[in-house]
């Protein structure tokens, strides 16, 4: 199992609150992480500064052994990052299948075409029904994005994250807000995709059942630093996350 | 969707015929119409499809036109002239875009206030290039030709007509293509999302300059086409009152419809030339009426027509 993305003391501070402190993290390829932490602990923070949504104060990323530091947010893309977000991002005035369209056409690099109809691309257009029935919105493709229920919007948003096909997609709270039976939909996509080995997933999730079930490693942040570490049985015995977590100890005993 | 062919040949069709029975003062209008429709369509690229307001498009349309006039003025052909408008237009657009293009919003619109204006300085100081406030004048309208194969003479309102009306209709046909492409649906991410669209691996910023290049081309096109029917050309062109002409006409007929540029400018001028009989204050009763038209035809005319009044005719 090679190492897929490695970070050397990020560190991001806002003001005085520090986000990321001198973090030195590994993801390696296939292994399906999870991010948990109480609020502010910095978690959003580490996907924003890992796809470039936010440059590092000091520090290095490496992806595959190249450094992505300084990297715009398009060229990580290329390279095979991506990431979903907590806070719904889609397209809500084009349909469900123009959304799914735009990366796609970017993936087969025919974002420039600029004469051709879009129907006419048909290569796309079929990775476009394919994703569709991955996520299963086949029968809504041609509705406003806008106008989706909350849970399909995220179903679309987990689409629109895996459509550039990346080496490692960052999904920051999946399963908020979805009903249990799209979350399970959301959750059996996953865990396929990963045994499938076509992504690795880091996943952010404030759901306990979900993240001790599903993942083979869990990283614990607490105020920008790195709490514990490890897989998930190791996890649930650590003493500092217990006290990090204190206030939900009812729903530890539960896990 | 055959009704919609129909009409637009039906359209084309009475555009081809007009010389045969309109008069020397309509042909004008119409050719001003066509001008208009073809800056307007271009700047609604920007800003129906990309998300950007910019408030400096006459600087690109009047680069276009002074372009071309100097041409004109040395070499006889009226084609020459239209293609140094367009790529004048095009080149502005793309030197000044790219510094234009790192901002969005508010902060978009005020850098490209600011460089339309000063292109109109520049009009107005450059005397030795530009003529200052004089403009240039005496601008033929050469013939269309291309040498040794044929020859066009242009001096008749008729001929000029067709030459605007084919060019206007190539170039309105490139950019319906254009908006219906992957690049255009890419611009349409934009407007919507920046951020996705960065997540789909796309530069945000060579696609917002690339459409502003395209707006400034379409500029340029419309400039172009000035000289050679007003013989002059002079500094108020780019001035930023005439950049809120393809503001207002495209607001007017609606910014989220590919034909609301070209019937906000029909009822532009069919608003204005109708006002002028009446009194010399013809703009304080045209923006009171463009008020009242924006406020009851919320998203444009073209919209309320094909959302509400259609729907009612079909029940019907």
């Amino acid at each position: 199992m090679g190492e897929l993305l490695r970070t050397e003391k990020v560190r991001k501070y806002f003001g005085v609150v520090s986000a990321a402190d001198d973090i030195d993290l590994q993801i390696g390829e296939g292994v399906l992480t999870s991010i948990i932490g109480p609020n502010g602990a910095g978690k959003t923070t580490l996907i924003n500064l890992l796809t470039g949504n936010v440059l590092v104060d000091s520090g290095k990323i490496f992806f595959y052994n190249e450094e992505i530091t300084h990297l715009p947010i398009h060229k990580r893309v290329k390279k095979g990052i991506c990431r979903s977000f907590q806070i719904m991002n889609i397209f809500p005035k084009l349909s469900v299948f123009e959304n799914l369209q735009i990366p796609v056409l970017s993936l087969l690099n025919q974002s420039l075409s600029f004469f051709k109809p879009l129907r006419r691309h048909t290569d796309v257009n079929e990775r476009v029904e394919k994703l569709l029935n991955e996520i299963g919105l086949t029968d809504k493709k041609d509705l406003a994005a806008g106008t989706l229920s909350h849970g399909d919007q995220r179903l679309l948003e987990i689409g629109l994250a895996m459509a550039p096909e990346p080496k490692l997609l960052f999904l920051d709270e999946p399963t908020a807000g979805m009903n249990p039976v799209e979350r399970v939909k959301v959750l059996e996509n996953i865990r396929r995709l990963s045994k499938e080995k076509q992504s690795t997933f880091v996943i952010v999730e404030h759901d306990m059942d979900i993240v001790f079930s599903l993942s083979d490693r869990i990283i614990v942040l607490h105020r920008g630093q790195i709490l514990a570490d490890g897989k998930p049985d190791e996890i649930k015995q650590n003493e500092d996350v217990r006290k990090v977590y204190l206030g939900e100890e009812i729903f530890w005993e539960k896990v | 969707m055959r009704l919609k062919t129909f009409l637009l040949g039906a359209l084309i069709l009475f555009l081809l015929a007009l010389p045969s029975f309109a008069g020397k003062y309509l042909l004008y209008m119409t050719i001003h119409i066509l001008l208009l429709s073809v800056f307007a369509l271009g700047f609604n690229l920007l800003l129906g499809y990309t998300g950007l307001l910019s408030f400096g498009q006459a600087g690109f349309f009047a680069v276009g036109a002074y372009a071309s006039a100097k041409i004109l003025l040395v070499i006889p052909s009226l084609l020459m002239g239209t293609i140094a408008g367009v790529v004048a237009g095009g080149i502005a657009a793309l030197i000044l875009g790219y510094l234009c293009v790192r901002h969005s919003r508010i902060y978009f619109s005020m850098l490209t206030l600011c460089f339309g204006m000063m292109i109109y300085s520049i009009a107005w100081k450059w005397r030795d290039v530009t003529g200052g406030d004089d403009g240039l004048v005496g601008i033929p309208r050469a013939p269309f030709e291309i040498p040794g194969i044929f020859s066009i003479d242009m001096n008749s309102m008729g001929n000029y007509y067709y030459f605007v009306l084919v060019v206007s209709l190539i170039a309105i046909f490139i950019l319906y293509r254009i908006v219906n492409s992957p690049f255009g649906l890419t611009l349409k991410g934009i407007r919507d999302s920046e951020n996705r669209v960065a997540f789909a691996g796309i530069s945000i910023r060579n696609y917002r300059l690339l459409s502003f290049t395209i707006a400034g081309l379409y500029a340029g096109l419309a400039g172009s086409f000035l000289p050679p029917l007003e013989n002059t050309v002079t500094p108020p062109l780019a001035h930023w009152t005439h950049s809120a002409e393809p503001v207002m006409v495209t607001l007017l007929g609606g910014i989220h419809t590919f034909s609301g540029p070209i019937v906000g400018t029909i009822l532009f001028y069919l608003i204005k030339d109708i006002i002028v009989r009446f009194t010399q204050y013809w703009l304080i009763w045209f923006g009171s009426i463009v008020v009242l038209l924006v406020l009851v035809f919320r998203g444009g005319v073209v919209i309320f027509f094909t959302e509400k009044i259609w729907p009612l005719l079909k029940r019907t």
